[in-house]
């Protein structure tokens, strides 16, 4: 792969509901293992990013690549098998399994054995895998109890545990920290620097404490187009973005 | 709630370890006192009870897997069971219709093959909708059903349907005897029960219970739903379509009526009544079911068995929108909850 392929490239992508454009020209190149936060006021469009980049609601015009791989067309589970992976805003779990039963669905929906009428054994791959990511995600103590059982910060947790299940290359982060306390929020911020480095991902996250720590670059989004783009430092002291969308007194 | 490792045993233990350590105490009692029985009971209770019981339950296991298990409430699973045994008296020789007179070795199979496909085919129609939609087509092709095999007399000997349908005698056993088709039954029931046990928790299960629960996060994990869907309808037409051919031959006989509306609705209701969440609900409601069939009319008069099922069923959805089985678990986590210690000082 040669060094100007960029891990996630967007171009020209729009997106509209109706007479509505959530979405306006978006043009974006992610490098590969890149870390980056979309910033911007509820209804800037950043999740309509994040649904076009997955395919959940593919853009009206425009194209998305990635790792040089024309994906606009694809359905989503096709992206999510080539290591494209998001959390979401309100936690989008199986209330029904356990954790560990949670993370297993994560790791097997991207292997080849998907359907199968076998149970798994204590040596199978993906139950191995599973478990590891129960580790990663600090939440072993918990593999049998069900995820209706969970507490909030719990099942942001899990939720960002089924985004890193079965080797991820780009994952989406939809406001990871929504709910968390302090304690949960340092958690989550060592949890995101430690990632393994060729894992990039885009953030959207409305605390900055969080989301500029744990990122290179910031993309601002206003009504529905790129309003900025530079490193934390620059974002923060920007005195027009502090006014329009940090408030004035942050820093 | 159980889990996959909880349940999977360890590779490094004997077969016989493996198979024992989910066994508990009251299994073992269940298993005598199903084993004992028809030794120790009449042949009413042997088939009118206890075989029924094992038939009705193990349709309505197969409404379980679906509504339970997939989030699907499917209204026609004793219709699949209906074609599976009409088919048995189609293919094995009955008077009237089409009168084949195949081989039960063919005959049974070739019966079972047809309902599962059927199902499949509804299946297929059925799992574009959710909810109450669901519940409609399911309702329509029950209903189609239920017409079509009364007006139509060259395949399905029309209103009349078929009579005189009895287990053909294999290994010289005469199946009819009350003791063999209790333990045929039994065997069938048990099959139904163990399969959709062992199911819940492979992957197959775990990804019908995750569609379940949220199908667009599935779709996202790279499942294709709509297979996991119409494969769990193909597995719960062979069940119900085993139900079916041994409800023939506990009546000895198939018509419209036993296809018609009040049939499919008493499926959902056996379902619900014992608990849609586990496999042994649906015996459990089946129990419930043909004991007040039988002796409803002895205690409150003829014509108001359906008052009394009607009442049962409404005062358990109140208090358990799990059923009998719902009623157990809070039972049990009152108990648990009052033997608890104090945190009071």
């Amino acid at each position: 792969m040669s060094a100007a392929v960029h891990a996630l490239e967007l171009q020209g992508v729009s997106r509209s509901f109706g007479a509505l454009k959530a979405l306006m020209d978006i043009n974006m190149k992610v490098g590969p293992g890149e870390r980056r936060a979309v910033l911007g006021a509820n209804g800037a469009g950043k999740t309509t990013l994040f649904n076009a980049i997955t395919g959940d609601f593919p853009p009206t015009a425009g194209r998305i690549r990635y790792f040089g791989e024309d994906i606009t067309g694809l359905p989503a589970h096709e992206r999510i098998r080539r290591g494209l992976r998001r959390t979401y805003q309100s936690s989008q779990l199986f209330h029904g399994l356990t954790v560990l039963e949670n993370l297993f669905l994560a790791v097997r929906g991207v292997s080849r054995a998907r359907f199968s009428f076998r149970r798994p054994g204590r040596n199978d791959p993906a139950m191995e895998a599973a478990e590891e990511m129960m580790d990663t995600v600090r939440m072993s103590h918990l593999a049998h109890t069900s995820v209706s059982e969970l507490a909030h910060g719990q099942q942001r947790q899990l939720e960002i545990g089924m985004a890193l299940a079965g080797a991820p290359r780009f994952i989406l982060f939809d406001e990871p920290a929504a709910g968390l306390s302090s304690a949960e929020r340092t958690e989550l911020v060592a949890m995101l620097r430690n990632l393994p480095e060729h894992i990039g991902y885009i953030i959207i996250e409305h605390d900055l404490d969080v989301a500029l720590r744990v990122v290179s670059y910031c993309t601002i989004m206003h009504n529905g187009a790129i309003f900025k783009e530079g490193r934390p430092d620059e974002i923060e002291q920007d005195p027009e973005v502090q006014r329009i969308y940090l408030g004035s007194g942050h820093g | 709630m159980a889990s996959v490792i909880e349940e999977t045993p360890r590779e490094s233990d004997g077969v016989l370890a493996r198979l024992v350590r989910p066994v508990r105490w009251y299994h073992l009692v269940i298993a005598l006192v199903l084993l004992v029985f028809p030794f120790v009971s009449t042949g009413f209770w042997t088939v009118q009870i206890a075989a029924q019981t094992f038939i009705l339950g193990t349709i309505a296991l197969s409404l379980m897997l679906l509504a339970g298990y997939g989030g699907m409430v499917s209204l026609s699973q004793l219709t699949i069971a209906g074609l599976a045994g009409y088919m048995v008296a189609v293919f094995g020789g009955a008077s009237g219709g089409l009168g084949m007179f195949w081989p039960p070795i063919v005959a049974i199979p070739l019966a079972i093959l047809i309902a599962t496909a059927f199902a499949t085919l509804v299946g297929a129609l059925s799992v574009r909708t959710e909810g109450i939609y669901t519940i409609m087509i399911t309702l329509a092709v029950g209903m189609a059903f239920y017409f079509f095999v009364l007006q139509n007399r060259e395949i399905f000997n029309a209103f009349n349907g078929f009579a005189g349908l009895r287990p053909p005698p294999v290994l010289g056993i005469n199946w009819r005897q009350p003791e063999y088709f209790y333990f045929l039954s039994l065997t069938v029931a048990a099959f139904g029960y163990f399969l959709v046990l062992y199911l819940s928790r492979a992957p197959f299960g775990l990804a019908l219970q995750a569609v379940r629960d949220n199908p667009r996060r599935m779709r996202a994990l790279g499942f294709n739903i709509q297979a996991h869907r119409i494969a769990a309808h193909a597995l719960a037409g062979f069940i119900a379509a085993l139900g079916g051919v041994l409800m023939v031959w506990l009546n000895t006989q198939i018509s419209p009526g036993s296809v018609g509306l009040g049939p499919l609705i008493s499926i959902l209701i056996i379902a619900i009544l014992g608990g849609i969440l586990h496999p042994i609900g649906p015996f459990i409601g089946a129990l419930i079911f043909v004991l007040l069939d039988n002796f409803a009319m002895q205690l409150i008069g003829g014509d108001r068995f359906n008052t009394v099922i009607g009442l049962m069923f409404l005062l358990i959805v109140l208090f358990s929108p799990d059923g009998v089985l719902g009623l157990w678990k809070m039972a049990r986590e009152r108990l648990k909850a009052s033997k608890k210690p104090s945190a009071d000082w």
